[in-house]
């Protein structure tokens, strides 16, 4: 059965954790993929069943929901993670050009990972740093006015 | 020694954090006893880390601190080279009238104690003494309208959900600010959030909801963070409680979510997937109840309304826009922030004067106000006075009074374009004006920019269908940015046509 994997095994076991951690929710999918995904770093495709179960929703209906949200994650993540505004505020202030420079630099486009691993690239339309653009986030670190020598933090 | 340096998402940016550690560092270094508060922002972006150091005259500030700044606080204060004199007495301070942040930057935003210090919950103790109908009336008669966005009177949709039948009805305030160029919600969960959950509770009274929901967006961990370290304190002493409690939710990302029935279905656990109106989430909101949905800032201008007066409230402004509205002044501008005032100012006042004009220093060649679904404005606009119908009649909106400020290196036909190619990526898929024509957008401007004039017809007629036959404000209101830019800068487009020929 191709569930089996995971209704045994550590990782059911987290995820059973989690599910029972948020009993009595209202609405409480998008408050459990969020722990899922802080617990292993990505929504595992091996969990759909399992929370599908636990909801009494279709698995089509919680892979919907996965896939519908820029933040919830199939695979992991690079060990760091790269997150460049590329909305107005920033644009004005250069942010496409820092955007190109960085990308030459790690040699990858938006959505990508380097290939030994070490960084993913990602854009992110506003972070609530509009007057002191361009803004970025380095592993969930909020920079204001950055350049590419962002790179350096991403570096090991 | 009592210093002050904010936990503001901008002033981390900028190196507040590590200022902290150096402060308290540096005390240790020197044997001084050093009380560090981490406070929110006073709003002056250009300044930050803007870091404030109590004194018998007042709270003296200091920005932009570097680390190499933070010995020179232990010395003479007065020939520090960053010394700024008293906060207070700056004229970005001065000139604003600061009723629904008038205490963000000023007090400790997780104390209970400052809270009620500074005037907080005077607000929820006089509505505790008032019937549901008077409370709706006063907000009513204040003026206040959606600060979201959308400009609806907040009085009326209480009265909705007010009289609605239901058990169970819900508070849902709407932190999902995906617009560019907005930080206001931002900067006041992290300034003040217990006016937040004061105003939550306020609205939990007057509409007899006694569960509350903030839907705040991933983007935002340290808001998250001090809203949920607010709920809980504000529990433990019994401001929430059994008559009136509430939950912090985090969004996934997705930008649509700031549309209303999206955010509910979110919240639901759904896809952020548009709902059609009718049935009004007044109606039939979470879970089908009755649920207001409000935005932060609408929410946290209640408690002063309440400890105040509507009166007093509605006193500001002009038109039909009563009150203050906290604008956000942002982009390529040389002083950058929040200001709050009231509704009345020119466009240009507030470019200008207020922010300075660029940051480059070179021209300013158009403001995009409200976001990125709000028009472009020309300077020859800039007459027009801050206001829900003044921007209206010059075909555009205030949104969430977020200012974008572009010097005249800016293309506004990549603008354009970039409207189209966002809507496309945030589009939800419910109605095919916004999933379709968002698409078929960036490739219509593609033509324009190859030089093919006859695409700008097909352009005008897109716009045209998605501004009336979209199902929310993602695909009706992208053409506001797109048709602006062609009717105020059609110099953009026609480069594109000389080029080509």
């Amino acid at each position: 059965m191709l569930d089996s994997h995971a209704q045994n095994g550590p990782m059911a076991d987290r995820i059973a954790e989690i599910l029972d951690a948020h009993q009595g929710l209202e609405g409480p999918l998008l408050p459990i993929l969020h722990a899922i995904q802080a617990a292993f770093g990505h929504v595992p495709d091996a969990a759909v069943p399992q929370i599908a179960k636990a909801l009494m929703l279709s698995k089509a209906e919680v892979h919907g929901v996965i896939s519908f949200y820029h933040d919830f994650r199939s695979a992991p993540a690079g060990r760091h993670v790269l997150k460049l505004c590329r909305a107005e505020a920033c644009q004005t202030m250069g942010a496409d050009a820092v955007a190109e420079r960085i990308k030459r630099a790690l040699g990858i486009d938006w959505h990508e990972t380097t290939p030994d691993g070490r960084v993913t690239l990602e854009p992110v339309f506003c972070l609530g740093l509009c007057a002191c653009g361009p803004a970025a986030m380095v592993d969930g670190r909020l920079v204001g006015r950055v350049d590419e020598s962002v790179c350096a933090e991403v570096a090991k | 020694m009592k210093v002050y340096v904010p936990l503001d998402s901008a002033a981390v940016a900028l190196g507040a954090d590590r200022i902290a550690e150096a402060i308290v560092a540096e005390g240790a270094a020197r044997g001084v006893a050093v009380q560090v508060v981490r406070n929110g922002s006073r709003g002056m972006v250009w300044l930050e880390p803007l870091v404030e150091v109590v004194t018998e005259a007042g709270r003296v500030g200091f920005g932009p601190l570097t680390l190499a700044d933070v010995p020179g606080l232990f010395g003479d204060l007065a020939a520090h080279p960053k010394a700024l004199g008293l906060v207070e007495e700056l004229p970005w301070m001065k000139g604003q009238t600061r009723l629904t942040f008038a205490r963000v930057g000023v007090i400790d935003p997780l104390s209970l104690e400052d809270y009620r210090a500074h005037g907080g919950l005077v607000g929820l103790d006089r509505a505790k003494g008032m019937t549901k109908a008077e409370i709706v009336a006063e907000v009513t008669e204040s003026g206040l309208r959606g600060r979201g966005g959308a400009g609806f009177p907040t009085g009326i949709k209480w009265k909705t959900v007010s009289e609605a039948a239901g058990e169970q009805k819900y508070i849902v305030c709407n932190a999902d600010e995906g617009d560019s160029a907005t930080f206001a919600d931002r900067m006041l969960m992290e300034g003040d959030p217990f006016t937040l959950i004061e105003g939550m509770a306020i609205a939990g009274l007057a509409c007899g909801a006694t569960k509350g929901y903030v839907y705040i967006r991933s983007e935002y961990p340290v808001a998250i963070r001090v809203m949920e370290a607010a709920v809980r304190i504000a529990r433990n002493a019994g401001v929430l409680g059994p008559q009136f409690d509430m939950e912090i939710r985090v969004g996934a990302g997705a930008y649509v979510c700031g549309e209303e029935t999206s955010l509910l279905n979110s919240l639901e656990g759904k896809r952020g997937v548009v709902r059609a109106k009718p049935p009004l989430p007044a109606l039939q909101g979470f879970m089908g109840r009755p649920t207001v949905v409000n935005n932060v800032i609408s929410l946290a201008s209640v408690p002063v309304i309440m400890a105040r007066g509507a009166a007093f409230y509605k006193d500001f402004g002009l038109g039909r826009s009563r009150g203050t509205i906290p604008l956000q002044i942002a982009g390529n501008v040389r002083f950058g922030g929040l200001y709050e005032c009231a509704f009345g100012l020119t466009l240009g006042q507030i470019v200008n004067e207020i922010g300075g004009g660029t940051a480059s220093g070179r021209p300013v060649k158009a403001v995009q106000v409200g976001g990125p679904l709000g028009a472009w404005f020309p300077p020859s606009l800039f007459d027009t006075p801050f206001g829900y119908e003044e921007f209206g009649a010059k075909d555009g909106l205030i949104g969430h009074a977020g200012l974008t400020i572009a010097d005249d290196t800016t293309d506004m036909l990549q603008m354009a374009r970039f409207a189209m190619e966002f809507c496309a990526i945030e589009s939800c898929g419910k109605c095919t004006p916004c999933r379709i024509g968002s698409t078929r957008g960036v490739e219509t401007i593609d033509r324009l920019a190859r030089g093919d004039a006859s695409a700008m017809p097909i352009l005008t007629d897109l716009c045209n269908t998605m501004k009336l036959g979209s199902l929310c404000a993602l695909g009706g209101f992208t053409p506001y940015p797109v048709m602006s830019a062609i009717t105020h800068f059609p110099d953009d487009f026609a480069r594109a046509k000389e080029a080509a020929e």
